[in-house]
């Protein structure tokens, strides 16, 4: 006892701090960062004349952009230990009442617009997502309906509602300007797609792991009781990380429509899968409670480089479902031994 | 004695047909260990349910400091100064003790970074782990996860925790329970602490060697209802079992 009773005295001083490199190697983003790491240096191996090709690596990053913003609002949701099928029909609707409300208001053909139609498109395309984002976490939070079934229902009603608004059919006339700066345009090789995903994922990264938000979001996800019991209004709180995911959802049907020239209505149905997959592969933990953006950017871009990585080397593409889908299950086994041997105790 | 800090009066609570209190009061004057004990069923925990805002009375009335006072919420009763460890410790385990004692009472930079919510994460750490260690919770580390932490450490911090903002009163549901002999002799000496800050401490427990050993005043319930109070100093093992089951009742005590 009087041992007991000194050492917890000397070490006062210190802040009983894990040292960094202890906590870093601790923390399962820095293996995924590796595993990343070793796919681009295999595949650069390789042929290291196509990966490393400035083209080739744009044309990852563009593509890989959308996923990425569906896929920061996605951590959130999974942190709360929630689950947002939504967002790619979100993202549909979204991105169809956008270039609607461009057209309507550009008389018909919104390709010679302005930058104020694009403005007006860039909040139509907002809204459209908070609006279902808002709805879900309603449904979520107050009428106590569980996640998956809310967001399963906003999945199809998303996705009928964008058909219902143009028949079925694709929308063009996205504004050329829209498209040269924001779609296809670069900055120093960047394309700028890209660097709106990153400016969102790092204010995205920030807002989780520095300030009050994201540490209810932590709180709510790992003892959603013990969180009420302190005083933090849970029910917010959920309505406002699904407003968060509907949200982005929205702003990245805003860039699709600026990359691909076209509203389009079809293949956005696995988004959501490829979302969630990207958000658990990074460490994130499908309980809630535990993740960090930065490993949702490593687990977007492990399926990204391995589809690339594949096409490039000449094996079939068909390949790289079954080797995420391998990685995937690996990175959920991890987490769950790893929360029995810490729960042990 | 002094000015009650809280009293309750004849309280009642009916769950469906269910009568969990009928008329149950309940006595805490300040600076002082009270302990709360009866059988299981005895509506211990319903009682201190609707003292510290969980549940709201059916019937009956509390006054805080001579005042009158309707509680809504845990938040009215923690305004008050009035903090509850609970039986399942409610904690975060997957948030580190730091931030398990400063959940929902964040400390925030200050100027613009505040104004956007950022954590000062340094303070909060530096004032835990000064709190920590004032009241006797060794933990090896201030950064890791609750759930990496023994069962007597997370007790620990939950009772810390609670202890840390509680200015007049805490309630303590069962906080030995479930603990070995050195970390309940640990959790013994922080209600005493506590006390010693003139901070009132309900204690419920059942284990009665204990509750003599700390409190000063003992209140027994039975059939939610009060039906005895005692001095401690005056009473002993054999008198206290008497009183939970109806063996002895004192007329005054209703």
């Amino acid at each position: 006892m009087t041992t007991d009773e000194k050492t917890t005295m000397s070490s006062l001083p210190d802040e009983h701090r894990t040292p960094l490199l202890k906590r870093l190697t601790g923390a399962n983003t820095l293996w995924i960062g590796l595993v990343l790491l070793v796919l681009v240096a295999t595949f650069g191996a390789i042929r290291p004349d196509a990966i490393f090709q400035v083209t080739t690596l744009q044309f990852l990053l563009a593509e890989t952009a959308v996923l990425l913003v569906l896929s920061v609002g996605m951590t959130f949701v999974i942190i709360t230990s929630g689950i947002d099928l939504s967002v790619g029909s979100v993202l549909v609707f979204a991105s169809v009442s956008s270039a609607l409300a461009m057209n309507a208001v550009s008389g018909g053909d919104a390709t010679n617009a302005g930058w104020g139609v694009i403005g007006f498109g860039l909040v139509v395309a907002l809204v459209s997502g908070a609006v279902w984002g808002l709805l879900n976490g309603l449904l979520i939070s107050r009428a106590k309906i569980p996640p998956l079934i809310v967001t399963l229902g906003s999945f199809g009603a998303a996705q009928g509602a964008a058909l219902l608004l143009n028949n079925g059919s694709n929308v063009s006339g996205i504004p050329d300007k829209l498209n040269r700066t924001f779609g296809s345009g670069t900055y120093f090789g960047i394309p700028n797609i890209v660097i709106v995903a990153a400016v969102v994922t790092a204010l995205g990264a920030l807002l989780l792991s520095t300030t009050r938000f994201g540490r209810y979001t932590y709180a709510v996800g790992s003892n959603e009781e013990a969180a009420r019991r302190v005083g933090i209004s849970v029910r917010g709180h959920l309505t406002k990380v699904y407003l968060l995911a509907g949200t982005l959802a929205g702003l990245a049907g805003f860039m699709g429509n600026a990359f691909f020239r076209v509203a389009v209505v079809t293949g956005h149905e696995t988004d959501n899968l490829n979302a969630i997959a990207a958000v658990v592969l990074g460490g994130t933990s499908i309980f809630g409670g535990m993740g960090s953006v930065l490993g949702t950017v490593f687990g977007v871009f492990i399926p990204a480089v391995l589809e690339k990585g594949l096409v490039i080397i000449g094996v079939r593409e068909f390949w790289q479902p079954i080797a995420v889908a391998i990685v995937l299950v690996a990175a959920v086994w991890l987490d769950q031994a790893r929360r029995r041997a810490r729960n042990q105790r | 004695m002094s000015q009650p800090l809280l009293e309750a009066r004849d309280l009642t609570k009916n769950y469906g047909t269910v009568e969990a209190l009928r008329g149950a009061s309940f006595t805490a004057y300040p600076g002082e260990v009270v302990s709360l004990i009866g059988d299981n069923g005895a509506g211990k925990s319903t009682l201190v349910k609707c003292l510290s805002g969980v549940e709201r009375p059916t019937g009956g009335t509390l006054t805080f400091d001579g005042k009158p006072l309707v509680l809504d919420s845990p938040n009215d009763a923690r305004d008050l100064g009035i903090e509850t460890v609970f039986q399942d410790l409610a904690v975060a385990p997957d948030l580190d003790p730091a931030a398990n004692m400063f959940l929902g009472r964040e400390i925030l930079k200050p100027g613009v970074l505040g104004f956007f919510g950022v954590l000062d994460k340094k303070a909060m750490r530096r004032q835990a782990t000064e709190h920590f260690t004032r009241f006797g919770a060794t933990l090896q580390s201030i950064d890791v996860p609750i759930a990496a932490l023994s069962g007597g450490q997370r007790q620990s911090v939950a009772v810390a925790r609670s202890v840390a903002w509680a200015s007049k009163l805490v309630f303590m549901d069962e906080p030995t329970a479930a603990l070995g002999v050195v970390q309940r002799e640990r959790v013994l000496d922080v209600i005493k602490r506590v006390r010693d800050e003139g901070i009132a401490v309900v204690l419920i427990s059942h284990n009665m060697p204990e509750v003599l050993s700390v409190s000063d005043r003992v209140e027994v319930l039975r059939l939610g209802r009060r039906v005895a109070r005692f001095k401690a100093s005056e009473t002993s093992v054999e008198e206290l079992v008497g009183a939970m089951t109806g063996a002895l009742t004192q007329e005054d005590a209703a």
